[in-house]
């Protein structure tokens, strides 16, 4: 193990490790203290969710260090590389595999066996199975996101809907008579998120890649039926062109009734909540994500959508697992959680944290804004848990995207993107070959 | 020549000479050559995440890594991405640089200083503090270019987000700022152009246009051609501008060959592709630099 670092250190990783390690050194010298990485807003809201953290644990000292969400993914391989990972980190849920792959993370299941606080079974299963590598749990979830409809009900009433539509035809027929109602482009659908078109296919069934994860599986009949309803948004024009589909302001825009629909996460609910005028408060709404059977028949109506957030883990080679184990069942506490919404707007992964009553006597799950997410999260389907998924997704938007608007055939763009998965697939396939022989 | 009495040994003279370049040569080594032979023997590999985990998962590709690159539509789209950007951003940048140069040498120029300053200014400020403040000038709905466009009866034009525009103002924003370093360059070859020549080919009755084509240009032809030589190998490693700016968008249009092999080494870890990529790279600087000088001499008729 040390003979790679150092060869690393010397080779790839020359230019970084230098500064990491000096970080790591300081580290070292206290035994008492606990190095934690969060990014972006959880960074700058750990300090005061983790005040009582600190009061209960007197004898330990924590050392919060924010990472920026952009280049967060680059740090921790590299501080790995470096052999300078803290005790313990936020991590979004997608890059678990990767970690894991490379021995980083601890797995948590001693901790979960002894475990009072912390019970499976109020996980939603969507969010809980994608902590989990080849059974194994190596993260517990922190916070959820998935993507549903934000809807603004004014215009949709005005079209003659007065619910929002919870399936593709209900879906479609609503955009076409907002557009005749004088919503040019009905749908903000932005094309350099990959997430919209995973929904729509996690929706499917069958699988993204097959034969245990060793081949791309876009071929087949669920994703074409996927990517077929992504590109008719397009060729009916209810989502604007590529050039006009980057909306700088987006709340502003969502108060004109630029669109009526739009595909987002739960940070634009305090977004919105924020930046749309009072008189426009009580005309949007949130929304479970329309599905492709017709509600009535059995697994029709809302459908599926993506399960990401950020995950809490311990890595390997920390010297205070324990204390790290302690400092994740604190965040974990519902009270805290319910805390962590107040401050960040970040959704918790319990349900018991959604039925929590606040100071007002009302929950989570009662929220007129929240609600829709609390059904969402209980159809939330993970994405295949290899360490390449994160570039297979963004090759799948790419590959979408050019479908779109540069004239690609359906045909053609499946076909070419399992050609591209495969490739990249290809140093896995020759691993799990080998380690089958 | 005189020698001294007794003139020490070839030998000794030599290890003389050793001795005194070892601590430079040391310095190359130890920050050159070794990262350099390091890289390419990354770039025979396969190396990425699984053997980052465990090198026995290490496998030697020999130049499959190059062939696997060569194979990518991606790095030919960069390629084209990147030539696109040095076949109109060098010479516009050079054009630029010259005429402000003498512009600014020229006699009838007022406050010198100050617009020597002014238009150096780019030079020295960061690049993505500028960047940001660029994307903000272009920005389809809220920037300032677009709002004298269409005050002017144009229709707006959508610079960094429509796959066609992309490219062309990553040039502008990269001629901008660019040209001030070549400009000084160009006023100090100015100066040492001498004057009696101008006053000849005044008395001979050339204008203005005639002098600066028969006098000026000739007289600049070797800074020219260095600074053409460094322009282009500078801008053949474009990768800041899109990073900040566009992020390799719309649709790929401004990934550049660094800016490919930096997503494939640091975003998705692959770093023995991404070693290929930077040695690929290299030899293209490398041919396109000594086309450059082979041009020159031709031009110059073997005198250059």
């Amino acid at each position: 193990m040390a003979d790679r670092r150092a060869l690393l250190r010397v080779g790839a990783a020359g230019l970084a490790a230098p500064l990491l390690a000096g970080q790591a050194g300081c580290g070292r010298a206290d035994p008492n203290l606990l190095r934690f990485w969060a990014m972006g807003r959880e960074a700058e809201v750990a300090p005061q969710l983790l005040a009582g953290f600190e009061r209960e644990n007197p004898g330990l000292r924590l050392q919060i260090e924010a990472l920026p969400w952009s280049a967060a993914h680059e740090k921790l391989l590299t501080a790995f590389a470096g052999d300078a990972l803290p005790d313990m980190a936020q991590m979004g849920n997608s890059w678990l595999p990767e970690m894991a792959a490379l021995g980083a993370l601890e797995p948590l299941q001693p901790f979960l066996d002894k475990s009072r606080t912390v019970d499976k079974a109020d996980y939603f299963s969507g969010i809980w199975a994608t902590n989990e590598v080849a059974g194994r749990s190596v993260g517990l979830p922190w916070y959820v996101d998935t993507r549903l409809l934000f809807v603004r009900t004014d215009l949709l009433a005005r079209a003659g809907f007065e619910r929002v539509p919870r399936d593709w035809n209900g879906w479609l027929r609503c955009m076409a008579a907002l557009q005749a109602t004088g919503v040019a482009t009905p749908l903000l659908l932005p094309t350099q998120e990959f997430e919209p078109l995973l929904a729509l296919a996690l929706q499917q069934r069958g699988e993204l890649l097959k034969d245990g994860g060793r081949r791309g599986n876009f071929d087949s009949e669920g994703f074409r039926q996927a990517l077929r309803f992504y590109l008719l948004m397009f060729q009916r024009g209810f989502a604007p062109g590529l050039s006009h589909n980057q909306v700088a302001n987006v709340a502003q825009e969502f108060g004109r009734g630029s669109f009526a629909f739009y595909i987002t996460g739960p940070w634009n609910i305090g977004e919105f909540k924020r930046r749309l005028p009072a008189a426009l408060q009580d005309r949007w709404i949130t929304a479970p994500l329309p599905g492709p059977l017709p509600e009535g028949v059995p697994g029709g109506g809302p459908g599926a959508s993506v399960a990401g957030g950020s995950s809490l883990v311990v890595f390997r080679h920390s010297q205070r697992k324990p204390q790290a184990w302690k400092l994740i069942e604190y965040l974990s506490r519902p009270a805290v959680q319910q805390q962590f919404y107040r401050l960040t707007g970040n959704l918790p992964p319990r349900r018991s944290s959604w039925a929590l009553a606040d100071e007002g006597g009302r929950s989570l799950a009662q929220d007129r804004h929240a609600s829709a997410f609390a059904e969402q999260l209980e159809r939330v389907r993970p994405a295949p848990a290899v360490p390449e998924w994160e570039r297979i997704a963004q090759e799948m938007q790419l590959f979408a995207t050019r479908a779109a608007f540069a004239g690609v055939d359906l045909e053609e763009t499946v076909r070419g993107l399992d050609v591209r998965v495969d490739a990249i697939l290809e140093k896995r396939r020759w691993m799990l070959d080998r380690s089958a022989r | 020549m005189t020698l001294p009495a007794h003139p020490p040994s070839r030998a000794r003279r030599q290890t003389a000479a050793w001795a005194f370049v070892a601590p430079a040569l040391s310095v190359i080594a130890l920050f050159f050559a070794v990262p350099v032979l390091l890289g390419l023997a990354l770039s025979l590999s396969d190396f990425d995440i699984y053997a980052l985990a465990d090198l026995g998962n290490l496998r030697f590709v020999g130049l499959g890594n190059y062939g696997q690159v060569l194979q990518m539509p991606l790095f030919w789209q960069a390629l084209g991405n990147t030539v696109y950007f040095v076949a109109f951003g060098v010479p516009l940048s050079i054009a630029v640089s010259l005429g402000t140069a003498v512009l600014l040498q020229s006699r009838l120029a007022r406050c010198k200083p100050l617009f020597r300053t002014a238009l150096f200014a780019p030079v020295v400020t960061t690049l993505v503090a500028v960047a940001v403040i660029w994307r903000y000038l272009f920005h389809v709905k809220y920037g300032l270019v677009n709002h004298a466009l269409l005050s002017l009866g144009f229709d707006p034009v959508d610079w960094l987000g429509d796959p066609q525009w992309a490219m062309p103002t990553i040039i502008l924003f990269a001629v901008w700022k660019n040209f001030g370093g070549n400009m000084i360059i160009f006023m100090a070859a100015l100066q040492a152009v001498p004057q009696d020549l101008y006053e000849a080919a005044r008395l001979d009755g050339a204008g203005p246009w005639a002098q600066f084509r028969h006098i000026t240009l000739p007289n600049l032809a070797p800074t020219t051609l260095m600074v053409s030589i460094l322009t282009t190998a500078g801008y053949f490693q474009l990768f800041a501008e899109p990073y900040v700016m566009t992020q390799g968008g719309p649709l790929q249009s401004t990934v550049s060959v660094l800016y490919l092999m930096y997503e494939e080494g640091f975003k998705w870890w692959n770093l023995g592709t991404a070693s290929a990529v930077a040695f690929l790279l290299f030899l293209i600087i490398v041919s396109v630099t000594q086309g450059l000088l082979w041009l020159a001499r031709r031009l110059s008729g073997g005198r250059a």
